[in-house]
């Protein structure tokens, strides 16, 4: 049973080269969903023994931590799998028609190596304990990440892939100069020993350093404005699964490492007490909320028109843990992971538009209500938890987040919130005012998108419903983990 | 059939009702009976929460519990009953008029139309049975989206446009005034049910409550207060029977019902009687009843003149509600009942002369008195009611507006419903001048009599409601002294 920590990670790590392996499109798709399922499986087992055992521990290889790499698991890792094993369980059975229609035969197996390697890579950052090895897994994350997005059949799949590959490089080499330099002020990678010698040498200059490589690093990689400008163009132009899947998820995982090296690592008392951090992010987050939402409304394309709603969602994120209070951080802890189901299921929906359609150009979307009922109803449910309408998960983190604002008398911050999803009800609402009361251009029947697309939608559109119901997991994991990472709790 | 079950299918019946009118849609005339059997039973549903409720059952219903402590609840109270027993009852009134209306019209999209009216009425009985502010919350917007397709229905340019302005402000206040009142009360209070003698008292300072007054009245967009009341004449591209149910009767109803929810449950009279600037939105509800009938004068659009007409009302009861005094919450409560029989009875009314001679200016009006008797009947009936006149139901709630701004000794309303009186009698009338003692000055183009019969039919029996309530409403005033404490 101690080994369900590695396995987590271990299982897609080794399926990826075994996909290589296997010939055509079906067994490798086969291989991957059934390694997706299994880590949903363990992501649970785990959420459960922490619920028993407390914080888990486990020495790779056995050697002991400091020395060895530790693999530590409490609540918010044991939420930020979770999701991470969801998404990748829907995604994959998903990709399966979606991918036979967008990407070239020869390559499918390539394909689902690198969604494996990609899942892998960001299992690895949220299993590990250790500094260096979330550098490690960062960089498998991020290279399969250049191979997905470029895998796109529109030319500009390449360009965005490669301007990603640009960014994306100079943010983990930042993450990489900042933990360089924490090593040299300890010389230990392990974050729990690294969070008890930290206090020793802060304030000087180099740990002022390293904590600025680190977070320009992370905010980088989780596009945090202005540090945004990659994700549009990658969103828009990859192959629906992998939009899917990168959106739910891999800004999400950067936001969980942001949440750990500034609390368990680093400290709250040092970044937000004695750094600046809180007021830098908030502004940042703030402006990037407002702006992002309002660039959103004229997108001609609604996979860019979603990707930048994801800005000003990562945004909402980031506002949640600079308020360093425990709703703060159950705020972003709640919002990363509904944020995934949300995103999930928007972008899943409109897989499917692609599917038959062949173009997300907001043109097209034109009559679609009537012709593809099924698949507009799942956006318009996943648009109506984008905006937070209550009963959707959408409505619990925003909940949680105004009250955190309000517990500090932060009125201005509340505003921003409120005018923000304003924006975001007039640019999900000019969708589906589009499709629902536009008809159609031409004739030609667009037919409804096939089950094997359809069921997966589905499931995370009822999972945004389920868990804004019935929010035990989801809300009692979250404020037990904030209080963890600030050490008033258990 | 026990409280809880009657609460739930309050909302079921809709909902499945809209389920049927989907799977019926190609067949008119199964789809238009199940809309009816649906409206029929609905009504029933609410008589047996009334029967209830009277013999002393006021069950809880919980849907959910989405956050530790905020539950989705509903939970009959007196205004709630009332408010959807005149929903109800008038949605079976409404289905035959639009039988007639929307075949006579040949309109296109005729299932969508019905489907999202059960999905409306559904959400007017979530708000109307609304046991906290969250619930409220969440059935207001049912309202507000599922409106949405029938404003616009027409589908042509005109028809976006004013859909478009209906759905902004209508969300755009809740969203954003609204929902921070609501969390703002939360954070407060540490609870939004509606507690009999409100939640806030000694829970704020006099400035917060008055912004957070302020906030919830004018967030409430639904009842139309200036300057939040721009929707309701952008809502008239709407086909009539929406314009006379929804509009005159179960969305801007609710938006009232909710003012005066707020104002007892939430605030409590006692407690609003001591903020200070209680009075400064008095004023503002007063501005609108005059500045709305000053407007409506102008009109020549028969609908858009009615809209004006129910701005200026809906602040009557906002007005009344403020007065904070038990008569005057008697009057508000009356006049939800009073205001809906008046106005749905003008709506039919101009329906049904937009359907028989396409005419829908009050200056095409000449003469047609004698060729649709019974329509003018009714809409002299109705615009009675509106200036309040005795015999009409508009007199009775009038009534006890006045008497309770006596109570508390507030010239400034009686010197308001004395004006609004003079202005409201003097658009009305005039139309039933041209109507019965002009002669027709060009004849129409087409020769035309009466309406189809379901729609005559539909306005003869709202009028009818309209005189009989001036004898009849002993049960609605008893049934609502509950909620004042009144003998």
């Amino acid at each position: 049973m101690e080994h369900l920590q590695i396995l987590i990670v271990l299982i897609p790590l080794l399926c990826a080269p075994i996909c290589v392996l296997l010939p055509g499109g079906r067994l490798p798709w086969a291989l991957a969903t059934l390694a997706a399922w299994t880590t949903l499986v363990l992501a649970l087992l785990l959420l459960g023994r922490i619920e028993s055992e407390g914080v888990l521990s486990y020495a790779l290889g056995n050697w002991a931590p400091p020395i060895g790499i530790e693999y530590r698991l409490d609540y918010a890792n044991g939420l930020v799998q979770l999701l991470l094993a969801t998404v990748a369980s829907v995604v994959l059975p998903y990709s399966y028609r979606s991918a036979r229609r967008e990407i070239d035969n020869d390559r499918q197996p390539g394909f689902y190596a690198a969604l494996m390697l990609l899942f892998a890579g960001l299992m690895g950052i949220t299993a590990t304990g250790d500094a260096f090895n979330v550098f490690v897994f960062l960089e498998i994350s991020s290279l399969s990440t250049y191979a997905l997005l470029a895998l796109g059949r529109d030319r500009r799949a390449l360009t965005s892939a490669f301007r990603y590959l640009i960014m994306g490089t100079v943010g983990a080499t930042f993450f990489l100069i900042g933990v360089g330099l924490l090593y040299a002020m300890t010389g230990t990678l392990n974050m729990a020993d690294l969070a008890e010698r930290l206090p020793a040498v802060a304030g000087t200059r180099t740990m002022d350093t390293a904590v600025a490589f680190l977070v320009v690093g992370i905010c980088l990689k989780l596009a945090l404005f202005p540090l945004h400008l990659w994700l549009p163009n990658a969103y828009t132009y990859a192959p629906s699964a992998v939009t899917a899947m990168v959106a739910a998820i891999s800004t999400k995982v950067m936001v969980y490492v942001l949440i750990r090296f500034l609390y368990t690592v680093l400290g709250a008392d040092y970044s937000f007490g004695q750094l600046p951090l809180a007021q830098v992010l908030m502004v940042l987050a703030v402006i990037g909320m407002l702006t992002a939402s309002a660039v959103a409304l004229n997108q001609p394309n609604a996979k860019r028109l979603l990707a930048y709603s994801s800005i000003a969602q990562v945004g909402y994120m980031v506002l949640g843990l600079s308020l360093a209070s425990t709703l703060g951080l159950t705020a972003s802890l709640l919002h990363m992971f509904n944020h995934g189901l949300i995103k999930g299921a928007l972008f899943l929906a409109l897989g499917c538009v692609f599917f038959r359609v062949g173009s997300t150009d907001v043109e097209r979307l034109r009559g679609l209500g009537r012709a593809m009922p099924w698949t507009m109803a799942a956006f318009v449910a996943g648009g109506l938890s984008l905006i937070g309408v209550p009963l959707t998960v959408g409505f619990v983190s925003k909940w949680y987040l105004v009250l955190a604002a309000l517990d500090q008398g932060w009125w201005a911050l509340v505003i921003a919130i409120l005018i923000s999803s304003l924006l975001s009800v007039a640019y999900i609402w000019r969708l589906v005012e589009i499709a629902y009361f536009q008809p159609s251009p031409s004739r030609d029947i667009t037919r409804e998108a096939p089950l094997a697309l359809l069921i997966p939608t589905w499931i995370l559109v009822l999972a945004n419903f389920w868990f804004g119901i019935d929010t035990r997991l989801t809300v009692g994991v979250a404020e037990q983990a904030a209080a963890a990472l600030l050490g008033v709790g258990p | 059939m026990s409280g809880q079950l009657a609460l739930a299918l309050c909302l079921l019946v809709p909902a499945l009702g809209g389920v049927a009118i989907v799977v019926l849609g190609r067949k008119p005339n199964l789809r238009e009976a199940a809309t009816l059997t649906t409206a029929i039973a609905l009504f029933a549903c609410v008589l047996s929460v009334l029967r209830d409720v009277a013999a002393g059952d006021w069950q809880r219903l919980v849907l959910a519990e989405p956050l530790p402590g905020l539950q989705l609840a509903l939970q009959p109270e007196p205004l709630g009953i009332l408010f959807a027993l005149v929903a109800s009852g008038l949605w079976i009134v409404t289905t035959v008029y639009s039988i007639g209306y929307m075949r006579a019209k040949r309109e296109q999209h005729q299932t969508r139309f019905y489907l999202c009216f059960a999905i409306a009425l559904m959400g007017a009985m979530g708000v109307a049975f609304a046991a906290n502010l969250l619930t409220l919350f969440v059935f207001y917007e049912v309202l507000t989206l599922s409106t949405y397709p029938l404003v616009s229905h027409a589908g042509d340019r005109r028809a976006m446009e004013g859909a478009r302005t209906y759905l902004g402000i209508l969300l755009g206040t809740s969203i954003g005034l609204l929902l921070p009142a609501i969390i703002w009360t939360y954070q407060l209070s540490g609870t939004l049910e509606f507690t009999p003698g409100g939640v806030l008292s000694g829970n704020t300072t006099p400035l917060e409550a008055t912004l957070l007054l302020a906030m919830f009245v004018l967030g409430i967009g639904k009842a139309a207060v200036m300057p939040v009341h721009r929707w309701l004449p952008a809502a008239m591209v709407a086909p009539t029977p929406v314009s006379a149910l929804l509009h005159a009767v179960a969305v801007v109803k609710a938006g009232v019902f909710s003012v005066i929810k707020v104002v007892i449950y939430i605030f409590g009279i006692d407690y609003m009687s001591t903020i200070p600037a209680e009075r400064i939105l008095v004023y503002v509800a007063g501005f609108t009843v005059i500045a709305a009938s000053i407007v409506a004068l102008r009109q020549d659009n028969i609908k858009r003149m009615l809209a004006y007409s129910t701005i200026s009302q809906l602040s009557y009861i906002v007005l009344a509600a403020l007065v904070l005094t038990p008569l005057a919450e008697i009057g508000a409560a009356v006049h939800i009942v009073a205001h809906a029989f008046g106005k749905i009875t003008l709506f039919f009314t101009a329906g049904a002369i937009y359907v028989a001679a396409a005419k829908t200016q009050v200056s095409q009006l000449n003469g047609i008195g004698f060729r649709m008797p019974w329509t003018m009947a009714a809409f002299a009936v109705g615009a009675l009611s509106m200036i309040g006149v005795p015999p009409t139901a508009g007199f009775v709630s009038k009534w006890y507006m006045i008497a309770g701004a006596f109570q508390n000794d507030l010239y400034v309303v009686m010197v308001v419903l004395t004006l609004s009186t003079g202005l409201n009698a003097a658009y009305f009338l005039p139309v039933i001048h041209r109507a019965f003692f002009r002669a027709e000055d060009q004849p129409p183009r087409v020769e035309h009599g009466e309406a189809p019969w379901p729609m005559v039919a539909a306005l003869v029996l709202t009028a009818s409601l309209t005189l009989l309530f001036f004898v009849f409403n002993g049960p609605v005033v008893d049934l609502e002294k509950v909620i004042v404490d009144l003998p």
